[in-house]
C-alpha cells in the first residue's frame, strides 16, 4: 500500500506557514451502546486538518463520518483518545465553548428569528457591541449575497436562502473551523452545482478551515484540498481528490469513488516493478508493484473505465507491454457524452469502460461482438486487500 | 450580486405550505346537508343562551321570550353573591392556569425530549388522570385533603384544578416538542448560547403557541369545573356552584349576561390567535 498517510499532518500547499493543525485527533474512538451491544461508530482514529484547509469526510451512510463530525463540535464525546483545536485539548469542553461553528443538514434555523437576528446569534452571545454586530453581520451577508434579505423570516425563503444564513450565521462568528454536516443535500441538482463553487469561493474570501462531510463523491471530489474515505468507522484513504480517484488504495475506495474495474490474479513474473500476471496465452495484466510483491503471490489490480481502449476483433500490438483482455460486449448503454460497454473478459471479471462519444459517430461494439481491451501499465493500479 | 443566479428554478421558488388543492367530494348535497345540521348542533344552546340575556324578563323565571332589552347588561353586577362568585372562579382560573402552565410546560419538554427514569410511568399517569371520571378524582381529592386536615375553600380548589389541568398542558407541550428540530438547539448552543439561554432565547419561543394554548385550556378547564370544585370548595362558592345552587329557585339573567360575555371573549381569543398564527405563516 502506498497510500501517503504523511500527507496527513502535512496541510494543502501555501497554508502550512501556521504549522499547527486547525483540528487534531489523537486515538479517537467512539463506541455506542446499543441493545447493551458496544458498537464502534469510529474506530481508532488519528488525523490533522490543517489552518485554511477544505476537508471533507467522505463515506457512505453509517460510515461514521457525521459522528467525527460531532466530536469536533462536540456534541458527541469521544470514548477514548483526544481532540485538540489548535493544539489545545478540547475533549469534554461543551459546544458552546468551543470555537468551531456548524451548518446542520436541516440548516437548524430559527423560525422565530429574521434573517439578520439569525446571523446576530453568536455575536450576541459573546456579547459583541450593537453597532459592531450590525457592522459584521452587513459584512457576511454581502459575502453571502443576501443583503437585503434581513427582515425575512427564514420560511419566507428558498432552500438555497436558508442554506446561506446558515452558512452566514455559522461564518460571522470567524470560528477556528466551520463544519459542514451535508448542507447541500435538500437542494436539488442545479442549485447544489452552483452552491458548491459558491462555497469553495467564499471558504477562499474568508479563510477558514472547512470540514465538509458528504456521501457524494462528486462534491468531495469538486470541492476539496483532502478528503478522507470514511468506512466502517475507519478512514480507509486519505488524500487530494486526483490521489483518491486515481490511486484507490483499498477495493471500497475504488468501488466508492467513481467506477473501478477489478481483477484479482497471481504475480508470474516481475520485471523493472512491472508484475505480470497471465489468465491465458494472450490476456495478461501488467501492474507497477513495490519490492514487497514476489512471484505467486495474490494481487487485486483496479483499472478505471475511462482508462481503457476497446478494439473490435483485431487483436492489438503488444509491443508497448501494456494490459491486454479479451471479451465479449454483454451490455451497450448510451450516455449521451459517452457510451458505457459491459465485457464479460478472459480475466473472469466483467469490465466496465467508458468511451467518449468525441468523433466516433457509430459505437465502437455491438452486443455480442468480440473485443480486446488494452491500456497502459501505469493506469493499472495495486489495491490494498 | 449572483443572488437571482442563484435562486431556486422557478416552479420551485412557491412557498412549501402553498394550500394544496382540495378534492371535491362526491354527494356534495348530503354533505353540506350534514355540516349544517352539525353546525346547528353545536350553536344552538349557545345561541339561546345569548338571546336571553337581551329577554326582558319580568318574572323569576328567564324561560319565555318577553322583549328585547339591553338592560341586564347594565345591571350585570347587581346581584352580589353572583359577582363575588365569578370573581373567585376568574382568580382561581388564572392562577390554576398560570401553574399549570409553567408546570405542565417542564413536565412536557422533559418528555418530549428526553428518555429518563420514571417517563414511562409519567405518561401514563398522565393519561390517567385525563381519563379519569372526574367524581372519582373529587371524591378522592376530598377524602386525601380531609385527610390532611387542609381547610378547604380557594387554595383546596386550586390545587385541585392545577392538578387535573397539568396533564392537559403537559400533553400539548410534549406533542411540539416531539415535532421540534433537535438540531436547532444544537444550533443554539453551537453559536454559544448556554443551556439555560438556549431555553428561553430558542426553546421557549417557539414552543410559545403551544403553551399558550395549554394554558388556554387550563383557563376553561379551571373556570367551568363543578364536580371537583364541588368537592373541594368547603364553603366557597364559585360561578358554576352559584349558578347550580340558583337553577332551583330560577337563573337570573345576570348569568345569561357573564356566559355571553365569557364566550365572547373566548370567540376573539381564538379569532386573533387564529388571525396572528396565519399571518406568522406569511409573516
Amino acid at each position: 500500500m502506498t497510500t501517503p498517510q504523511h500527507s496527513a499532518v502535512a496541510g494543502p500547499p501555501g497554508s502550512a506557514a501556521t504549522g499547527q493543525s486547525a483540528i487534531r485527533f489523537a486515538g479517537v474512538h467512539k463506541n455506542y451502546l446499543s441493545h447493551g451491544d458496544t458498537v464502534p461508530a469510529v474506530k481508532r482514529m488519528d488525523l490533522a486538518i490543517a489552518q485554511g484547509e477544505f476537508f471533507s469526510l467522505l463515506g457512505p451512510s453509517g460510515c461514521g463520518k457525521t459522528t467525527t463530525m460531532r466530536m469536533i463540535a462536540g456534541f458527541e464525546e469521544p470514548s477514548g483518545g483526544k481532540v485538540y483545536l489548535d493544539g489545545k485539548d478540547v475533549t469534554g469542553v461543551a459546544p458552546n465553548k468551543r470555537d468551531v461553528n456548524m451548518v446542520f443538514q436541516s440548516y437548524a434555523l430559527f423560525p422565530h428569528l429574521n434573517t439578520y437576528q439569525n446571523v446576530a446569534f453568536g455575536l450576541e452571545r459573546k456579547k459583541v457591541s450593537k453597532a459592531e454586530i450590525k457592522k459584521r453581520v452587513g459584512e457576511m451577508l454581502e459575502i453571502v449575497s443576501l443583503t437585503g434579505m434581513e427582515k425575512r423570516a427564514p420560511k419566507e425563503m428558498s432552500g438555497g436562502q436558508q442554506q446561506r444564513v446558515a452558512l452566514a450565521r455559522a461564518l460571522v462568528n470567524h470560528p477556528r473551523a466551520l463544519l459542514l454536516d451535508e448542507p447541500l443535500g435538500a437542494l436539488d441538482l442545479k442549485l447544489r452545482q452552483q452552491m458548491q463553487i459558491e462555497l469553495k469561493r467564499i471558504q477562499r474570501e474568508v479563510g477558514i478551515t472547512f470540514v465538509y462531510v458528504t456521501h457524494d463523491q462528486g462534491e468531495a471530489l469538486t470541492m476539496s484540498d483532502r478528503i478522507a474515505v470514511m468506512n466502517a468507522g475507519v478512514i480507509e484513504q486519505l488524500g487530494s481528490p486526483r490521489e483518491i480517484y486515481e490511486r484507490p488504495a483499498t477495493r471500497f475506495v475504488a468501488g466508492f469513488i467513481g467506477t473501478s474495474n477489478i481483477v484479482e490474479g497471481h504475480v508470474e513474473r516481475t520485471e523493472n516493478g512491472l508484475a505480470l500476471v497471465s489468465y491465458t496465452a494472450q490476456d495478461r495484466v501488467v501492474v507497477p508493484v513495490g519490492s514487497a510483491v514476489r512471484v505467486g503471490d495474490k494481487v487485486e489490480v483496479s483499472i478505471r473505465p475511462e482508462k481503457i481502449d476497446m478494439h473490435r476483433g483485431v487483436p492489438p500490438v503488444t509491443s508497448t507491454g501494456g494490459s491486454v483482455l479479451s471479451g465479449v460486449v454483454n451490455e451497450v448503454v448510451y450516455h449521451g457524452t459517452s457510451t458505457n460497454y459491459t465485457v464479460a473478459t478472459a480475466a473472469g471479471a466483467d469490465f466496465t469502460v467508458f468511451d467518449q462519444n468525441a468523433s466516433n459517430a457509430e459505437d465502437l461494439a455491438d452486443r455480442g461482438d468480440r473485443v480486446y481491451l488494452t491500456w497502459a501499465p501505469q493506469h493499472s493500479y495495486m489495491i490494498g486487500v | 450580486m449572483s443572488q437571482t443566479t442563484l435562486e431556486r428554478p422557478a416552479p420551485a421558488a412557491e412557498p412549501a405550505h402553498a394550500a394544496r388543492p382540495k378534492r371535491r367530494l362526491g354527494g356534495g348535497t348530503l354533505l353540506f346537508i350534514y355540516t349544517w345540521l352539525v353546525i346547528l348542533w353545536l350553536i344552538v344552546p349557545i345561541f339561546v343562551m345569548i338571546a336571553f340575556s337581551f329577554n326582558d324578563t319580568k318574572g323569576r323565571y328567564n324561560q319565555e321570550w318577553q322583549g328585547f332589552t339591553f338592560k341586564w347588561y347594565g345591571k350585570i353586577f347587581e346581584i352580589e353573591d353572583l359577582t363575588k362568585a365569578l370573581w373567585t372562579s376568574l382568580i382561581i382560573a388564572v392562577i390554576s392556569s398560570l401553574l399549570s402552565g409553567a408546570l405542565g410546560t417542564g413536565i412536557g419538554y422533559a418528555l418530549g425530549r428526553y428518555r429518563f427514569r420514571g417517563s414511562g410511568t409519567l405518561n401514563l399517569i398522565m393519561f390517567a388522570t385525563i381519563s379519569s371520571p372526574e367524581l372519582i378524582m373529587g371524591a378522592s381529592l376530598l377524602s386525601l385533603f380531609v385527610s390532611l386536615a387542609l381547610g378547604l375553600g380557594a387554595v383546596t380548589i386550586t390545587i385541585a384544578h392545577v392538578m387535573f389541568s397539568i396533564s392537559f398542558v403537559a400533553t400539548i407541550v410534549r406533542a411540539r416538542v416531539v415535532t421540534l428540530d433537535r438540531s436547532i438547539e444544537e444550533a443554539a448552543a453551537d453559536l454559544g448560547a448556554s443551556a439555560w439561554t438556549t431555553f428561553w432565547k430558542v426553546t421557549f419561543p417557539i414552543i410559545l403557541p403551544a403553551v399558550f394554548s395549554g394554558v388556554l385550556l387550563a383557563f376553561a378547564l379551571s373556570i367551568d369545573d363543578f364536580v371537583v370544585t364541588n368537592f373541594t370548595a368547603g364553603s366557597v362558592t364559585t360561578f358554576p356552584l352559584w349558578i347550580w345552587g340558583s337553577t332551583r329557585v330560577g337563573l337570573p339573567p345576570q348569568v345569561n349576561v357573564m356566559g355571553t360575555l365569557i364566550f365572547a371573549v373566548g370567540v376573539l381569543i381564538a379569532v386573533i390567535t387564529n388571525i396572528r398564527s396565519r399571518s406568522g405563516k406569511r409573516g
